[in-house]
């Protein structure tokens, strides 16, 4: 009888549990969809800002993010991929590996913000590059480098030693059986980390409004400052110019970050079928 | 244990036909621990040669010394000597990535590459500098062909390796040695993940394509070796902890009708392991 209860006791606790994440989770976005999506539409997401920039469309912001976002990416990709596969795969286990995966673990725990002060100090002033897409785009990957570096060193260590074997065997080099084996297994879930860490680039705000300026601007080259939805939303929200535009551009950032994590799962799914 | 055997002084037993790979004396360490004391065995070329034991007693680890997969694994080392067609394959100025070409493997899980039927084949021709299509082509169609995997897979060439059945896996890994055309095929208990008739096939397989190259198969079941080899060497651990040896090497014929030492007939009828 006693265990009975016990037992019912546990399960309630846990169903409640739960109950209060999922409800967490779809009380936020069910508040920023209902308040935002009166505001969308293709006239706000196509057009720039007009007035004080609080009235008006998002268009550069959204360009902005993109750019950022994916020069980041086009950065971090081949220094944290490469960084995984020689701490896999090349590198003596020991204490001098151990003690890289510590610095990366610490990396990317160090608050954003501080990365942001860091990228002002060191691309924007000392460096010279100013406010501009690519100090952005490089304090971000500080950020994102240590994501990717990870997931991609944990996929290169789940590949079956079996498969290396296989091309070991056929007479292939530990260059070529990484190259033509190894990182190929491995790339869907590679790919998944990269998606997850630009996922985490998206949102960043902190970093940014450090690195890359505020003004409403289309940029072209990466040299030229812009503004980010993040930086826009924040603008609009704490300066209580525009709150029904705030929450749009909230919720077209949750739309972009939502088709990326589900990308990243499409990766997943397909590959796992071949 | 302490009984001494002679078979050390006898080690080319079977008598007829030139050693593809001749092993002499050979002492196996994993770091501190000796796994294999004293092997001498003769491969005969053009024949398929199993190797038997309960498990643990070294027969894998002394299948992986012929194509220096061992090397692999740190902290492995070889005393003894193995020559290859009488080139010793330790000797400094052998590079084990050329050896592994000479000498194919197939291991106990199938292994295809996450990649097309096509490219797990033309893989190893690839890696050595074949990049004709039609080269290419003709070489994937006769290793399926040789593998018996053409009729099975000829219209889904282009499907990935890992779709197939576990049977037609390793039919597709045989097909992938047999591309880079070795002379010498190892086989670690191929068989033990797959399916009764896939092993039907592969185990006719094995007979058809030693008119071309030396077989040496690993197996813990003593009926498939029988069933598909000319030469038999068992192998035994005796004391755990203490080294594994070969025991008996002969024709397995003789092995497994007149077994000369007491252990061997112990086993094969069934008393151990």
């Amino acid at each position: 009888m006693n265990k009975r209860v016990t037992n019912a006791v546990a399960l309630g606790l846990l169903w409640v549990a739960a109950l209060t994440t999922v409800g967490i989770l779809s009380a936020v976005i069910l508040y920023v969809f209902v308040n935002g999506i009166g505001v969308i539409s293709p006239g706000f997401i196509f057009t720039w800002p007009e007035g004080v920039n609080a009235e008006g469309g998002v268009w550069p912001t959204i360009v902005s993010t993109l750019y950022v976002t994916a020069l980041a990416m086009v950065i971090v990709t081949p220094v944290a991929v490469l960084a995984a596969v020689y701490l896999a795969e090349y590198a003596v286990q020991g204490r001098l590996v151990s003690v890289i995966r510590f610095a990366a673990d610490s990396l990317a725990s160090v608050p954003s913000i501080v990365m942001g002060l860091f990228g002002l100090a060191l691309f924007v002033e000392a460096m010279g590059i100013g406010f501009s897409m690519l100090s952005a785009a490089l304090a971000l990957s500080f950020l994102m480098l240590p994501i990717v570096m990870r997931t991609t060193e944990e996929a290169i260590r789940a590949v079956p030693k079996y498969i290396r074997w296989g091309s070991y065997g056929l007479g292939a080099t530990k260059w070529q059986t990484v190259r033509k084996t190894v990182l190929p297994a491995a790339m869907p879930r590679i790919v998944t980390g990269i998606i997850l860490a630009t996922g985490r680039a998206v949102g960043e705000t902190a970093v940014v409004i450090y690195t890359m300026g505020q003004a409403i601007n289309l940029p072209v080259s990466p040299l030229d400052s812009g503004r980010p939805m993040t930086v826009h939303l924040y603008l609009l929200a704490m300066e209580g110019i525009n709150l029904p535009a705030a929450y749009g551009t909230a919720l077209l950032l949750m739309i972009m970050i939502l088709l990326f994590n589900l990308s990243a799962r499409f990766i997943l799914r397909r590959s796992s079928k071949t | 244990m302490t009984q001494p055997h002679d078979v050390h002084q006898d080690p080319y037993a079977p008598p007829d036909g030139p050693d593809k790979i001749a092993v002499k004396d050979l002492d196996f360490f994993y770091g501190d621990f000796q796994a294999l004391t004293g092997v001498t065995v003769g491969v005969k070329e053009h024949s398929v040669t199993a190797f038997i034991g309960p498990s643990g007693c070294g027969k894998s680890t002394f299948l992986r010394c012929f194509n220096r997969m061992n090397d692999l694994i740190p902290g492995t080392r070889v005393e003894g000597k193995i020559t290859l067609d009488g080139q010793d394959i330790y000797a400094p100025n052998v590079d084990p990535v050329d050896l592994r070409r000479r000498i194919g493997m197939i291991f106990q899980q199938p292994n295809p590459f996450p990649m097309s039927i096509y490219d797990n084949v033309a893989f190893g021709p690839r890696l050595h500098g074949i990049k004709k299509k039609g080269e290419l082509d003709d070489i994937v169609k006769s290793s399926l062909e040789r593998a018996n995997l053409w009729k099975e897979v000829k219209d889904i060439l282009d499907r990935g390796g890992l779709t197939l059945s576990g049977g037609q896996q390793q039919r597709l890994c045989i097909a992938r040695v047999l591309a880079v055309e070795p002379e010498v095929m190892l086989m670690d208990e191929p068989c033990s993940a797959i399916d009764p008739t896939s092993v039907q096939k592969i185990e006719d397989l094995m007979g058809e394509l030693t008119d071309r190259i030396t077989i040496v198969i690993v197996t813990h079941n003593m009926q498939q070796a029988a069933r598909v080899s000319e030469y038999t060497a068992f192998f035994l651990q005796e004391v755990a902890g203490e080294p594994a040896e070969l025991v008996e090497y002969d024709r397995t014929s003789s092995i497994f009708t007149s077994p000369k030492d007491r252990r061997t007939e112990d086993y094969i009828t069934g008393r151990f392991g």
